[in-house]
């Protein structure tokens, strides 16, 4: 493969999985919309389109039409880059995730990932490192009380809880033997759901864990402080409009759906059948391609029915309790998990 | 193909450069950042030389290194918070007391 | 392809270290130097130490400089002021400076042997490392790790007193 073959084809993988990332965006808002509204005991939207489908278009149509304020006393250069730092870390991240089955194309192309990197759980972790400063500078360069508190908040809830998230994900490291997203997810793949981490591998405390340690990543319910709204008016981006508004909403949605594709891929066998070999795998090449990816949209699917159920049932932390939780609770019981882990590994 | 030298020379301009930045600002946030600017200059020469003699050590040496940074910058950031708390600034040349 | 990643990400780390130096607002600084971490980072994969710019991604980028931040931002620190020291320190810093880079140009320049860093070097990979830091290196390993827990006493204990003395008056 020459290096313009390789150019084109990572740019036609780029431009297809930025597509469908920001429709799933899209449309996991209207998910929780609806599901929420179905909790809640009412409807949610319902009168764009057949079922509400539409809405999230004309959602974005109007976030794209309104007035763009930019208030006098922010400090302009930071306000600017920082939805574009929230919302690029959110979306680059999904570039090592493997969707489907590896080989099916011809001449080694990878046509379900766009990069196979060998330390990609590592590349996840750092960009979503670098997610932070997002939601720093726009609470800082906002100029306005409640948009530091809530970034001072989210910075500190993020690097307290970005420690259990990655202490959680060596016991799977150490299984798996290799920090490739792919080598971990074909560790998985022999016996179906008997050999999943979270089952057939032990994880399961290292998956309540990771859970817990994503929900606060993403800044979600129950421990969506920084934008606690009672008390914050709406946190780190209480100061921008429109289209700036947008892009922070499409980071934490973006977000979470990656958490989600990572859970799947590490503890839930990614694109694995739940089936295992039982089933000799089809004869068809379409058919031998979209399984796989039917397996993991359904789990990541689930994975955000999650996400939203528990924000719908779950009441908000207390942020002394959420810093307590953090420090006493899940460090220890990861650095726990991994202790038994190597002790299963080295005595088994 | 690059020489090793580029590298080398990268590394010591960045070292230079942290240098200055060590003399030449006054606020002492600044200060501890040119500290940090050389260690990752020094960083890049360990890593080329790992390269160059095919050494895996050279880079463990820079794992030791980040490892060293992390904690320094843990104590030397709430040292600076407790300067701040005492003096309310944070102007290297108006610390010049050694009791408050 | 080596010439054009190297030439961009060596500017990206010169323009971020220069910036540092002539931004007044420590915030400004603080992400000029995060521009020169990363671009280390992918100066670092191009050298074959994958793990290594892993983790000056995670560790630099996303843990100390982090730190930095947060400190400016919670201290609020503005626009840092003049003072009598700078002008001594930049009549005898700079001419230090210039020496010592000089000094150290020529020796790398007449260095001899040094070879030639290509694409196709091969990488350094995370299991190599581990086995070297894990078999031969296990003992500094654990001092540091012991390093870690005093630094993280001690930024304890600093916080605490500050604490302490406000309560107390």
């Amino acid at each position: 493969m020459t290096i313009l073959q390789f150019f084109l084809w990572s740019l036609l993988k780029v431009v297809v999985v930025t597509v469908v990332m920001l429709m799933a965006v899209a449309y996991t808002v209207l998910l929780e919309r609806k599901l929420v509204g179905r909790i809640q005991n009412r409807w949610g939207p319902s009168r764009v389109g057949p079922f509400g489908l539409l809405q999230p278009l004309v959602d974005g149509a109007k976030l794209f039409l309104k007035e763009d304020l930019i208030p006098t006393a922010v400090y302009r250069p930071l306000y600017l880059i920082a939805p574009v730092i929230a919302l690029g870390c959110a979306l680059i991240s999904i570039a090592v995730v493997p969707f489907g089955e590896p080989n099916v194309g011809p001449g080694g192309i990878h046509f379900f990932q766009i990069s196979d990197v060998n330390i990609g759980l590592l590349v996840i972790l750092g960009i979503t490192s670098i997610g932070v400063y997002g939601i720093a500078l726009s609470g800082w360069s906002s100029n306005n009380k409640y948009s530091l508190l809530g970034s001072l908040r989210s910075s500190a809830q993020l690097i307290s809880y970005e420690l259990a998230l990655g202490l959680a994900l060596v016991g799977v490291v150490m299984r798996a033997g290799s920090l490739n997203l792919r080598v971990i997810v074909e560790s998985q793949a022999a016996k179906g759901i008997a050999s999943w981490n979270i089952f057939g591998g032990f994880q399961f405390v290292a998956f309540l864990v990771y859970l817990t340690a994503a929900y606060a990543e993403t800044n979600r319910a129950p421990f969506d402080l920084p934008e606690a709204e009672s008390e914050l008016t709406a946190g780190y981006h209480t100061e921008y409009s429109s289209m700036k508004f947008a892009m922070f909403f499409m980071a934490e949605y973006a977000n979470m759906i990656t958490v989600s594709c990572v859970a799947t891929l590490l503890f839930l066998g990614g694109w694995t059948s739940p089936l295992g070999n039982l089933f000799p795998p089809p004869e068809n090449i379409f058919a031998h391609a979209l399984f796989p990816i039917f397996w993991f949209v359904l789990k990541v699917f689930s994975f955000l029915f999650l996400y939203v159920w528990v924000r719908g049932t779950l009441p908000r932390f207390r942020y002394d309790q959420l810093m307590n939780f953090g420090w006493r609770y899940l460090m220890p019981i990861a650095i726990l998990n991994i202790l038994g882990t190597s002790l299963w590994l080295a005595y088994r | 193909m690059i020489p090793i030298s580029w590298y080398l020379l990268l590394s010591a301009a960045l070292f230079s450069l942290g240098m200055v930045g060590f003399l030449v600002k006054r606020n002492i946030v600044t200060v501890f950042m040119s500290i940090e600017l050389m260690l990752n200059a020094v960083n890049l020469s360990f890593v080329t030389f790992a390269h160059q003699w095919h050494m895996v050590k050279g880079q463990i040496f820079v794992f030791f290194v980040m490892v060293v940074a992390a904690a320094e910058a843990a104590v030397g950031l709430a040292i600076i918070i407790a300067v701040f708390r005492a003096r309310s600034t944070l102007a290297v040349d108006r610390i010049d007391l050694m009791k408050l | 392809m080596h010439l054009i990643l190297f030439i961009v990400f060596a500017g990206f780390c010169l323009a971020g270290a220069i910036n540092l130096l002539l931004q007044s607002h420590p915030i400004n600084s603080a992400l000029s130097l995060i521009v020169v971490m990363t671009s280390l980072a992918v100066l670092y994969l191009l050298l074959g130490a994958e793990f290594l710019a892993a983790a000056q991604v995670i560790v630099y980028a996303g843990a100390i400089m982090v730190l930095f931040t947060f400190v400016v931002m919670l201290l609020n620190a503005g626009r840092e002021d003049r003072t009598l020291g700078s002008r001594s320190a930049r009549v005898v810093g700079f001419p230090a400076v210039v020496v010592i880079l000089g000094v150290l140009a020529t020796v790398i320049l007449k260095a001899q042997g040094l070879g030639v860093v290509t694409l196709s070097d091969g990488i350094t990979s995370t299991a190599d490392l581990s086995t070297v830091l894990f078999r031969e290196l296990l003992l500094p390993f654990e001092v540091t790790s012991v390093l870690i827990l005093i630094a993280i006493l001690g930024a304890v204990a600093l916080a605490r007193s500050g604490d302490g003395e406000r309560t107390s008056k």
